[in-house]
């Protein structure tokens, strides 16, 4: 068992996969000899060589494009797209065809392909490279959307997605690439998708986030235990198809929610789930559903990016308006 | 008939070398436009190709094109009847369908647009699939026979980084089977055919695009579309072979596309065909072409259209009869109608039909969704 950071565990993932499955194939821009711009994949292409680890052209079209032509010859293509901000010369390839093409042949020809990219902020990134859009793919039936949130999860759901039988959108939250190490076997063992995560257990309130924002959740709920607060703290992991019993098995326990994520706040992830709990859980609920989220602004450059995203103080301010009454 | 458009590809020099001039050329290129048939169904090469002399092959070229048409005719009949959606006719533009098919082996996989029929249907996707597409019943895209063909591809020039990618997978893998990807002359302008030409030429990959050019991509013709005087041209950008064949002349067709998908099987590289053709049809049966195509313009491409011609190329042969025509036009005249009751007797699917092909495992979550389809709603 390795201590490593979420890059490394998706490095291992990508490699022990490989070595599994021929049919497995990477493709991008700059992954080969390079690595990747964050290193993902470090040192795969010179293990499994240029025809199977592939430096595409400057071509994100091409990129995804090629990868329902591979996936449905057979070839399970792990694409990556190398910043979510260059993710939506994809869309036409994605909504258009990956997403419906075992539906539109009624399964003749399929589509299990996995498209990675590096998301959301916290980085002093350059403009374009901050923002987190997951839930414009969230919307499109047909597909997986998957978000790990630490380096044990990202082995295990990348395992999961490449071996799905149909296509991922895999996206990482690159705040938390190297923030800290876990310890991760590289067992070649798949965590299941569409579940969400119960990462800690309590009884006053849900806490339910995705991706890097998990780790200003779980320090919020820890502040929130030295006031004798008990908070449930879930990974929603794979936000489409969303796993709501999880959640509302949750609230019928705490009687209150607060929904924490980076991306804008309209018709964000966190919507889609306020809705749910107000379809099948409102009699379990004692206050409003509470969201702390980015705002409904266009990310700012990065001076500014620690005023958009959520942080502990606003996470905790959402608990105790939630909590004001009970 | 070969004419030179404009002109070989020298290696180009490094910028840095000492012999830098400053100002020289440093890569030339040529278009060369094929033409084999008139429109009487005169030869027009001396030296004659194989394939002119292939009755047999010619006569299955012949029949595919006469029963895309009839098939073509018949769709737009239904149509209008109201028993079939909107329908994308090729008429006037069957050679280059019928060639492709003729040419392509089993085993190898079409990426098509939505006016290559023929192709289709030499490859043994039936008519009544056909029909079932466009009268609304995915079932029409399970093709029961080329089982790895693409159905047809409606968001223009998707479908080339595709063709790429299937490419890439035969080359990977050493087989020695082409995707072939048929585009319109208005995919040329579109990015995606840009970035999947580029790779081909890249990685070297067993890929043909055929750009059936009918002069109109709905209300826009070529002059408008570009400032290339062909678009064959365009591979010269992506470093691939580009020529212009006479998309209504059979046997160049036939010579050339058979150079090309035996080259890219063969690991000798991408060509892009700009087949010069006319689209004699409205765009689909929900266009009206006389708003802004002169009547005269499609009078006159009638004169040059595929089928008369390569009849009357067959008739001076010895190689047909009017018998043989009467006795083709009642075969495919059956063979279509039959179809069209396989359509119509076709039920429409089960409502719970649009969640059990979304996923290879219907997700829990959309269980209850499934479940509320069919709960039969009151009256």
């Amino acid at each position: 068992m390795a201590d490593v950071t979420m890059l490394d565990a998706i490095n291992m993932g990508l490699r022990t996969e490989m070595s599994a499955d021929p049919s497995v194939v990477l493709l991008g821009e700059d992954i080969g000899i390079n690595g990747g711009v964050f290193r993902a994949t470090a040192g795969l292409q010179n293990t499994f060589g240029k025809q199977r680890v592939i430096d595409t052209p400057l071509s994100e079209t091409l990129i995804a494009g090629m990868s329902i032509g591979m996936a449905a010859e057979g070839l399970k293509p792990v694409a990556e797209i190398q910043f979510m901000g260059f993710i939506y010369a994809t869309f036409d390839q994605i909504i258009n065809h990956a997403s419906r093409l075992r539906n539109r042949t009624r399964g003749r020809l399929t589509c299990p392909l996995v498209l990675r990219a590096p998301f959301g902020g916290g980085i002093h990134a350059p403009e374009h490279h901050s923002e987190s859009t997951e839930a414009l793919f969230a919307h499109i039936p047909g597909l997986r959307v998957v978000i790990p949130s630490s380096p044990s999860r990202a082995y295990g759901l990348l395992l999961a997605a490449i071996r799905d039988p149909d296509p991922v959108i895999f996206l990482e939250p690159k705040r938390i690439y190297r923030m800290f190490k876990q310890q991760v076997q590289d067992n070649a063992e798949a965590l299941p998708l569409d579940v969400c995560f119960v990462l800690t257990e309590g009884s006053d309130v849900t806490l339910v986030s995705w991706g890097a924002m998990i780790h200003e959740t779980l320090a919020a709920a820890e502040q929130l235990a030295t006031n004798g607060i008990n908070a449930e703290v879930i990974d929603v992991a794979t936000i489409k198809p969303l796993d709501m019993n999880t959640i509302l098995e949750s609230v019928a326990k705490t009687g209150h929610c607060v929904i924490v994520h980076e991306a804008a706040r309209t018709c964000g992830v966190g919507a889609e789930i306020a809705a749910q709990l107000a379809e099948q859980g409102l009699m379990s609920l004692f206050a409003p559903v509470e969201r702390v989220t980015g705002f409904d602004t266009v990310m700012p450059l990065f001076k500014l990016e620690q005023k958009y995203m959520p942080s502990v103080s606003r996470i905790i301010a959402a608990v105790t308006r939630s909590l004001k009454d009970a | 008939m070969n004419e030179t458009v404009k002109a070989s590809r020298k290696q180009p020099h490094t910028p840095f070398s000492p012999t830098y001039k400053s100002c020289h050329c440093v890569a030339e290129f040529n278009i060369q436009h094929h033409k084999m048939l008139d429109y009487e169904g005169n030869l027009l090469v001396t030296k004659i190709p194989e394939i002119a002399n292939n009755q047999q092959q010619l006569i299955k070229l012949y029949q595919a094109m006469v029963s895309t048409r009839l098939f073509d005719k018949k769709a737009i009949l239904l149509q209008r009847r109201g028993q079939l959606g909107t329908y994308a006719s090729s008429l006037g533009q069957e050679a280059i369908g019928a060639t492709i098919g003729c040419l392509m082996h089993d085993d190898d996989v079409l990426f098509n647009y939505y006016r290559e029929y023929a192709a289709q249907f030499m490859r043994g996707v039936k008519m009544s699939e056909i029909l079932l597409y466009w009268g609304g019943n995915e079932q029409g895209m399970n093709f029961q026979k080329a089982r790895h063909d693409f159905p047809i591809c409606v968001p223009i020039a998707s479908q080339a980084p595709q063709a790429v990618g299937a490419a890439y997978a035969m080359q990977l893998r050493g087989q020695q089977r082409v995707a072939v990807c048929v585009l319109g002359d208005g995919a040329t302008s579109k990015g995606d055919f840009y970035e999947a030409i580029n790779a081909a030429g890249t990685w070297n990959l067993p890929i043909v695009f055929v750009i059936n050019n009918n002069r109109w991509a709905i209300s826009l013709p070529q002059d408008k579309q570009t400032h290339a005087q062909t678009l064959a041209q365009k591979a010269i950008a992506a470093g691939i072979a580009g020529e212009q064949v006479d998309g209504n002349d059979v046997i160049a067709l036939y010579c050339r596309l058979k150079k090309a998908i035996e080259k890219a099987r063969s690991a000798a590289g991408a060509t892009i065909i700009e087949a010069l053709t006319y689209r004699l049809c409205d765009h689909t049966t929900a266009d009206d072409a006389s708003h802004y195509r002169n009547q005269q313009e499609v009078q006159e491409n009638w004169l040059y259209e595929p089928i008369n011609r390569l009849k009357y190329y067959l008739m001076k042969q010895g190689y047909w009869s009017e018998t043989d025509e009467k006795k083709l036009y009642s075969q495919c005249q059956e063979e279509v109608e039959n179809a069209v009751k396989e359509y119509l007797n076709t039920p429409a699917q089960n409502p719970e039909s649009m969640f059990d092909f979304l996923y290879e495992t219907l997700p829990a979550s959309l269980v209850e969704q499934r479940n509320s389809v069919m709960v039969k709603e009151p009256k």
